[in-house]
């Protein structure tokens, strides 16, 4: 180590040598001046708190039995003194299983028009319908992959009626119904998931990763649950954007996701930085073929909400009334007390989880019938709906149509859309300059292109994109 | 230091201890439209938030075709050895990122080239890994201009001309490239006998680097065809470092200029340890050595 430490101090001397002072070279883009701001912070001093006690926690009492020290939930308040509390975590509903309003619920706290309700609804009629045709579109071997919404048509919709168009959404991938009821057209549906040319996001992702500015829908990526720290980093951004103030983020992610780090990270900085964002959990019971009892030994995902000190709410996902006012309330709280809110919604995952997943391989297809009979979001909307005479079978039937002769006419567009010209594969890796080493890559297959492009399989490839890769030919001379 | 007193704790502020929570938020912040610097405490604890750098912050534009993007993000983070940090506070970790298109990766080796350069990296349109040698924290001294400055990214810098050979470095190294020069012309008593008379005159070509992704090819390609030789130094271990990205690219550029195999000198290809130090960096001597094998090939 003295050796090291010599060797060091001469290095110290030589430090000079590579400090040379400041050149013309420097581009000078505004003149210093001196900040006069004065602190805002408001932090108590340390040593405030009583001695002995948690920092924040003054009321922490102490025990002295040992066995009276343990514990292993946490209990909502609500539940002091209530039978119900043997059962765990309560969960809010409005409608019981067939769509009528539970004892004690009224219409005032229901508080929704006839026509939002109705859109609600036919929304959530019409993610089915994209699903059953696109899954079949798949299995014919017409597009790629995909993943279908049944059974949490409800959690989904009814979160998106809950916010305004303008609150940002930061989706896993099962949640194609926010952008359905912010009226995302079925053709730009169509094209992220063929890949065609007007693709809003390139062509470059796997079908149902959307993204849409328009729509405040950020684009969805494959790895779980990244998009948790960044929704407390959005929700921060908001809350300190002027105009902004009366937004929120939502953050969706279904119970598997919930275990992986970055769930731990974005609870924790969304509390501790105080931003305004609900993370919805989607708790469908499974994450592929992992059980939730395979998944975590607590009370679900919302017994962990205090743990963070964040506001917390379990719903029946499959009342798409309750998750409805439940976001709604969950965002009025999020704005008044500058903070985060959990909502777990309980929800069954109806289909299979992708198209590369066959679930019988380990649940019944029994289970999944009587899910589909005894808890269905669609028949208890319907209901809901029926009961008020808003809606009837006709207007059912006719819906179905409709909605199948949209998707279907819609896809066939998207079918026969070109795709993106190829020389797209390497823009937008950088924005600004194209970097020499990706120029240098276009052009080489530029000139690939043209030695070995007439080969079957390359000149059928070709063929499918706009240009049929003749925008490449531009690129064989050096464009370094 | 100062900054939360003079521009507010909403500006300046403390996260809970978690790398990959501090990226992510981070990414979050920048997606929104604000300019965010994330600060990871040393370089050797930027690995949990690998994952939110390298799927989400550099595939963010691409993925998206620019609806969303991060440019406005910049890491900061400590790297390099400091004498005794050992495992975990020595790490060079740019060639983790080299292999990351969308990102850039930047290492400064002055206060003037830190401030220029962390300037440029903040302005950047796109998301960049911002590596601080620490060991030159509070032993690098120069003039710095108050004002604001910046200076380019990807541009390499020539730090001493030179036509007989190229060496090439960035960060902490350098020092040990200088030493290393003056070691050649004047070898002390002890080395003598194994620096020929004719190598000590060498004209070194002294080249920073700069930026490690997307570098300056052309910079070093141009030098190397005029020297006909040419050595990367860095501290992280030598397989599938930054060395063999540019020792590669050499010769497939320099093939008919090259006189001498490209030289790689890193750490070796174990972790940094504690007591070794010395004699597991690329230091003066190394240095010095592969300089002579190179000049005598």
């Amino acid at each position: 180590m003295a050796a090291s430490t010599a060797m060091s101090a001469g290095r110290m001397r030589l430090v000079q040598q590579l400090c040379v002072p400041a050149r013309t070279t420097f581009t000078r883009t505004s003149s210093s001046f001196v900040r006069s701001f004065a602190s805002t912070s408001l932090l108590g001093k340390d040593g405030d708190e009583p001695q002995g006690h948690l920092p924040g926690h003054p009321s922490s009492v102490f025990l002295t039995s040992l066995n009276d020290s343990f514990f292993d939930r946490v209990k909502p308040k609500t539940l002091s003194g209530n039978a119900n509390a043997q059962g765990g975590i309560p969960t809010y509903r409005l409608m019981d299983g067939v769509g009528r309003l539970l004892p004690g619920v009224t219409d005032e706290m229901v508080n929704i028009t006839q026509a939002e309700a109705v859109k609600m609804y036919r929304t959530m009629l019409l993610l089915p319908q994209i699903d059953v045709i696109l899954y079949n579109a798949q299995r014919q071997g017409r597009i790629s992959f995909m993943m279908t919404s049944y059974g949490e048509e409800g959690a989904v919709i009814g979160s998106a009626a809950g916010l305004a168009l303008q609150d940002e959404v930061f989706a896993q991938y099962r949640e194609s119904g926010v952008l359905l009821w912010r009226d995302f057209s079925i053709d730009h549906f169509m094209s992220q998931v063929f890949g065609a040319e007007d693709d809003l996001c390139g062509g470059r992702q796997m079908p149902i990763h959307f993204g849409s500015t328009k729509h405040h829908f950020h684009t969805i990526s494959s790895p779980l649950a990244t998009q948790i720290p960044q929704a407390a980093g959005a929700g921060y951004a908001l809350k300190r954007t002027k105009g902004r103030e009366g937004n929120v983020v939502i953050c969706y992610f279904g119970e598997g996701a919930a275990s992986e780090g970055d769930f731990h990270a974005g609870m924790n900085l969304a509390s501790t930085t105080k931003s305004p964002v609900i993370f919805f959990v989607r708790n469908n019971g499974y994450a592929i073929s992992t059980p939730a009892s395979e998944q975590f030994r607590g009370d679900g995902i919302a017994s962990r909400g205090p743990g963070y000190g964040m506001l917390t709410i379990r719903v029946d996902g499959n009342d798409a009334l309750a998750v409805r006012s439940a976001v709604q309330s969950a965002k009025a709280k999020a704005l008044s007390e500058q903070r985060p809110v959990l909502i777990e919604a309980m929800t069954y995952r109806v289909g299979h989880h992708s198209t590369s997943d066959d679930s019988s391989a380990y649940r019944s297809k029994q289970a999944v019938e009587s899910w589909k009979q005894m808890d269905n979001p669609l028949h208890r909307m319907r209901n809901f709906l029926t009961d008020r005479g808003w809606w009837n079978d006709k207007l059912e039937e006719e819906t179905k149509v409709q909605h199948r002769k949209l998707v279907i006419e819609a896809m066939g567009r998207a079918e026969k859309k070109k795709r993106p010209q190829l020389s797209s594969l390497f823009e937008g890796t950088y924005r600004g300059e194209m970097p020499g080493n990706l120029k240098e890559q276009r052009k080489e297959l530029a000139l690939l292109i043209e030695k070995y492009g007439a080969l079957p399989v390359w000149s059928k490839e070709l063929a499918k994109h706009a240009n049929a890769g003749k925008d490449m030919e531009q690129y064989r001379e050096d464009k370094a | 230091m100062g900054l939360s007193e003079c521009f507010g704790r909403d500006r300046v502020f403390n996260t809970p201890l978690s790398e990959q929570g501090i990226v992510g938020f981070a990414i979050g912040v920048a997606d929104i439209g604000h300019t965010a610097v994330a600060e990871i405490q040393f370089a050797d604890y930027i690995f949990p938030a690998f994952d939110q750098i390298v799927n989400e912050a550099a595939k963010y534009n691409y993925r998206s075709a620019g609806q969303f993007h991060v440019g406005k993000l910049t890491i900061r983070a400590p790297c390099q050895s400091v004498g005794h940090g050992a495992l975990y506070h020595s790490q060079s970790v740019e060639q983790f990122f080299m292999a990351v298109p969308g990102l850039k990766v930047v290492v400064p080796r002055s206060p003037v080239q830190a401030k220029g350069l962390l300037r440029a990296s903040i302005v950047d349109s796109n998301p960049v890994v911002f590596l601080e040698p620490k060991f030159l924290y509070r032993s690098s001294v120069e003039e710095v201009p108050v004002d604001d400055f910046i200076l380019p990214l990807s541009e390499a810098e020539v730090v001493k001309g030179g036509d007989h050979i190229t060496l090439l470095s960035w960060g902490g190294p350098l020092y040990a490239c200088v030493q290393a020069l003056e070691l050649l012309a004047n070898p002390p008593r002890e080395i003598a006998k194994h620096v020929p008379q004719a190598v000590r005159s060498a004209n070194v070509e002294l080249i920073d680097l700069r930026t490690i992704l997307p570098w300056d090819r052309q910079t070093v390609i141009q030098s190397v065809a005029k020297t006909g030789r040419c050595i990367v130094v860095h501290e992280a271990p030598v397989t599938a470092g930054v060395g063999a990205e540019i020792a590669a690219e050499v010769q497939k550029s320099c093939f008919l200029n090259l006189q001498a195999p490209v030289i790689r000198l890193g750490g070796w290809d174990t972790p940094f340890p504690h007591v070794g130090e010395l004699f597991y960096k690329p230091e003066a001597i190394r240095i010095l050595d592969a300089i002579i094998t190179s000049l005598t090939y």
